[in-house]
């Protein structure tokens, strides 16, 4: 093995510990990728779930006589905007910016609020026209199992985000915490953001 | 150990630890935490406004300017040995609690083959025992499968999974890699701490209405998703699931842990291809563990909803249940099999992976010799751990699938059978011209080996759907996973712990008895579970309550009989281990800090390890951890952490070893 040759000297020249690090990453973000790879797993066994449940109904309500999508698409566009937002947060705890990172970790997690809102809206407004967990007016049980249990667990995970990136927001201005934290906040920010692009597809569009 | 790599020292030389004032730039404060192998350091400073503040710095821009003073580590009680976060106390914990498991699933299992071996006969003792599963001194049918229910789910999750894992995993994977402890010791804490709940939760599903759950390990619907469906479906089966959720939480905080630790906190020296093969089995469990039960968490997610929220994910139209048709609508049961079985299978390897990297360590020490071909060792590993994801669908043969879709799946079970028979002959390299010193841990291993290929073997029939559907869900099947997986499993378990018991409590284990205890072991596991591969062939159904029901069954009674002997035997045999074990703990005798003369980092520290594993600086790793009876050293073993000298044959360099 060519590779290995040359670890000897430079694994012992190395700051870092074990070898060349395989992925130049500190250990918390590293933690961060391996539990965003385990929520992708769950979220892919719900999506895969629905996708099975779907093909094996036969039919499916039409969405868009049912969602507004006008709404939805708000929602989406607000989620995203969140994340634009984070990165400039991210980028202003790096350069020192506590000021300005604090602002844009606020404008965050008020992104992840009016999409939380809109969320609840959308939920009652749906309960309101009969959809239940187990039944709904348009024929097909699970056509509202699946959407509530999907859009809840991902509400869920907005919601605990909301949490983190309050927690983060005020630890960094009290200088607790460094720009790298800021930066793993995001990574689970814009992880439950990009699952929502899937979920928007696939229960929405589709 | 020579200079001071491993530690961390400022330019004056002076040591970098808790409680040392430090100043680095313009911050000034007291250290807080140090992590040597990642050469960064938390400090408390004491700024104005703020009051206190923790701010990370890297090692090389600190100047000390007061050491720390040197004073024994002392933690209250509850902090050192209950809520404690020293990985070694939380390994020996999970095994602790795992034990007492594989009692409550021993248990079980006598249970299973007391109403196998004796259909109908009356037990007044049993009966007196378990008063809710006996109905005038016989096993009733829904007892006798919830025990068979709770024998599974207890073994595989809660024994095996726990030990292997949670407990070798915990105790070895710093000790093995030079690290002080996991990456994130609160969340390892945590992990041990969810178990417990879980535990709690699935052992009180025996006391509730209706019993435990009853529909298998596998928990398939309708019977598991629709509460009236049988006795144990109930809220014996809820408190399954919920137990199962809290099991799968419990168990990601530690693969998260056991991942991050090995790729990222190894120490100097120690690169992926010098870590010992026990580190590489339980770093690919790790991984599997982390792809595959999230999606049995989604899947209990779902199947709670379906029995608790009225949806129908599993549940299809037109199911009666005492006469009346349910309202549920739409769903497949096939998805739950789809789901599961995507976990199903990674798990089987969850409990095997780990087991045959202990076994190949401890077959190198034991036989004084190099572990044949450590790079194809790591690779079959890794190509179990990757193909394991890409059988799912051979436990579904009988659901109706498609037989081409069959066909895939086939092919890629059986090509599963490559990197396993690489491992076997490798092993058997191993042991060839070894001077094998007959220890009991050594026996394990040995013994481990002939399991794996007995019930791999029976793996091959069974991969091939015609042959599998002609024995699916009979007692073929059974006794093909308890050799594969089960009792390989449980003797790398056994293995590992006549090995690392030294270095665990710093006392040996009594090897007369060990010997003992291990043939019993071994012509108990044979004598039990060879004959139920003739109990399958005859048609004897897996789960069947009593062989009395179908005529063609009754000639096995007499072999059912034998069956349940030998069971009870080997389930006497391991109450010599229960006392080898407890006794050992306070009066074996004390072991040194090397007593098997190995190789790898963990004996290179006193047994039992201080808090923070090496009592000075970390070691330096100069080779592989294989260099047993090296031509031209001074002793038959050559620690990791000797140097490579430049003479012809200098270790792992150019004598066959992975860097070569």
């Amino acid at each position: 093995m060519a590779s290995a040759e040359a670890t000897q000297d430079q694994v012992l020249r190395s700051e870092w510990g074990g070898g060349r690090s395989p992925f130049a990453v500190g250990w918390p973000k590293l933690m961060m990728w391996l539990f965003l790879v385990q929520d992708t797993l769950t979220f892919a066994g719900l999506l895969t779930a629905y996708g099975f449940v779907r093909i094996a109904a036969g039919r499916w309500p039409v969405q868009e006589e049912i969602f507004n999508l006008y709404l939805v698409g708000f929602m989406s566009f607000v989620l995203i905007c969140s994340s634009a937002t984070m990165a400039v947060a991210v980028a202003a705890s790096r350069a020192g910016e506590r000021d300005r990172a604090l602002r844009y970790l606020l404008y965050t997690v008020l992104g992840g609020l009016v999409f939380l809102g809109c969320q609840v809206y959308e939920w009652s407004h749906f309960i309101h026209e009969g959809a239940r967990l187990f039944n709904n007016p348009w024929g097909v049980p699970l056509f509202s199992a699946t959407f509530f249990i999907i859009t809840g667990f991902h509400g869920a995970h907005v919601t605990a985000g909301v949490i983190y990136l309050l927690v983060t927001a005020v630890r960094h201005q009290r200088r607790e915490i460094q720009p790298e934290s800021v930066e793993i906040a995001g990574l689970y920010w814009h992880f439950v953001d990009l699952v929502w692009v899937f979920i928007f597809v696939l229960l929405y569009l589709l | 150990m020579e200079g001071t790599e491993g530690g961390l020292r400022d330019a004056q030389g002076r040591r970098i630890a808790p409680g040392a004032k430090v100043r680095s730039g313009e911050l000034e404060g007291t250290v807080a935490r140090v992590e040597p192998a990642y050469g960064v350091l938390t400090i408390i400073t004491e700024a104005a406004r703020a009051g206190k503040t923790e701010r990370m710095v890297r090692a090389s821009t600190v100047e000390v300017l007061e050491e720390a003073p040197q004073r024994p580590h002392h933690e209250p009680f509850i902090r050192r040995y209950i809520f404690s976060l020293d990985h070694k106390v939380i390994g020996i914990q999970y095994l602790f609690t795992s034990l007492f498991m594989a009692l409550v699933g021993g248990v079980l299992a006598m249970l299973i083959r007391l109403q196998l071996g004796w259909p109908g006969v009356r037990w007044g003792l049993a009966a007196a025992l378990f008063p809710g599963g006996f109905a005038g001194g016989q096993m009733k049918p829904d007892f006798y499968l919830a025990v068979v229910t709770m024998h599974g789910t207890i073994m595989v999750f809660f024994v095996l999974t726990t030990v292997l894992s949670g407990g070798f995993g915990n105790f070895l994977i710093p000790l093995q890699i030079g690290a002080r402890d996991m990456a994130f010791p609160w969340m390892n804490m945590m992990s041990y701490w969810l178990l417990v709940p879980a535990i709690v939760v699935l052992l009180a599903s025996f006391f509730v209405t209706g019993g435990a759950a009853g529909g298998g390990w596998t928990a398939y619907p309708p019977l598991s998703a629709i509460p009236a469906a049988a006795p144990g479906s109930g809220l014996g089966q809820t408190l399954w699931l919920v137990a199962l959720a809290i099991l799968i939480v419990a168990l990601l905080f530690g693969s998260l842990n056991y991942i991050t630790t090995i790729l990222q906190l190894r120490t100097r020296g120690m690169s992926m291809m010098r870590l010992p093969l026990t580190i590489w089995g339980l770093f690919v469990t790790a991984v599997l563990m982390l792809l595959s039960f999230p999606v049995l968490f989604a899947a209990a997610i779902m199947l709670l909803f379906d029995r608790l929220g009225g949806t129908s994910f599993f549940v299809p139209a037109g199911v009666y249940v005492g006469g009346e048709v349910l309202s549920h609508a739409g769903g497949n049961p096939l998805l739950w099999q789809h789901l599961f079985w995507f976990l199903g299978h990674p798990e089987v390897y969850v409990l095997i992976l780990p087991a045959m990297g202990m076994v190949s360590d401890i077959m190198a020490t034991h036989g004084r010799k190099p572990v044949f071909g450590y790079q194809f060792m790591v690779g079959s590993i890794v190509a179990i751990g990757v193909l394991s994801f890409l059988v799912w669908a051979h436990h579904m043969y009988t659901s109706g699938m498609n037989p081409l879709v069959a066909m895939a799946f086939m092919t890629t079970t059986l090509a599963i059978a490559v990197p396993s028979a690489v491992k076997t002959f490798n092993w058997l390299a191993t042991l060839w011209g070894a001077r094998i010193q007959f220890t009991t841990s050594m026996l394990y291993a040995i013994g481990f080996v002939s399991l794996f290929v007995t019930g791999g073997l029976t793996g091959v029939f069974l991969a091939q759907p015609p042959v599998d559907i002609y024995m699916h869900d009979t007692f073929f099947v059974v006794a093909h996973f308890h050799f594969v997986m089960a009792s390989a499993a449980l003797f790398g378990v056994f293995a590992g712990i006549y090995h690392w018991f030294p270095k665990m409590f710093g006392r040996f284990m009594n090897e007369r008895l060990g010997k003992i205890h291990f043939w019993l072991t071994f012509i108990g596991i044979y004598a039990t579970f060879f004959p139920m591969h003739f109990a399958g062939f005859s048609g004897m159904m897996r789960r069947i309550y009593s062989t009395q029901v179908y005529a063609f069954l009754a000639d096995l009674a007499p072999l059912n009989v034998f069956i349940s002997v030998a069971a009870f035997g080997l389930g006497l045999a391991q109450l010599l281990f229960v006392y080898n074990f407890l006794y050992s703990l306070r009066r074996g005798p004390v072991a040194d800090r090397n007593p098997w003369r190995a190789t790898t980092l963990e004996w290179e520290t006193p047994s039992p390890p201080p808090h923070g594993n090496f009592p000075d600086e970390l070691p330096v790793v100069h080779r592989w951890a294989y260099d047993y009876s090296l031509p031209g050293a001074p002793d038959d073993f050559v620690p990791q952490t000797t140097p490579l000298r430049p003479a012809p044959v200098a270790g792992g360099q150019d004598a066959g070893g992975p860097q070569g």
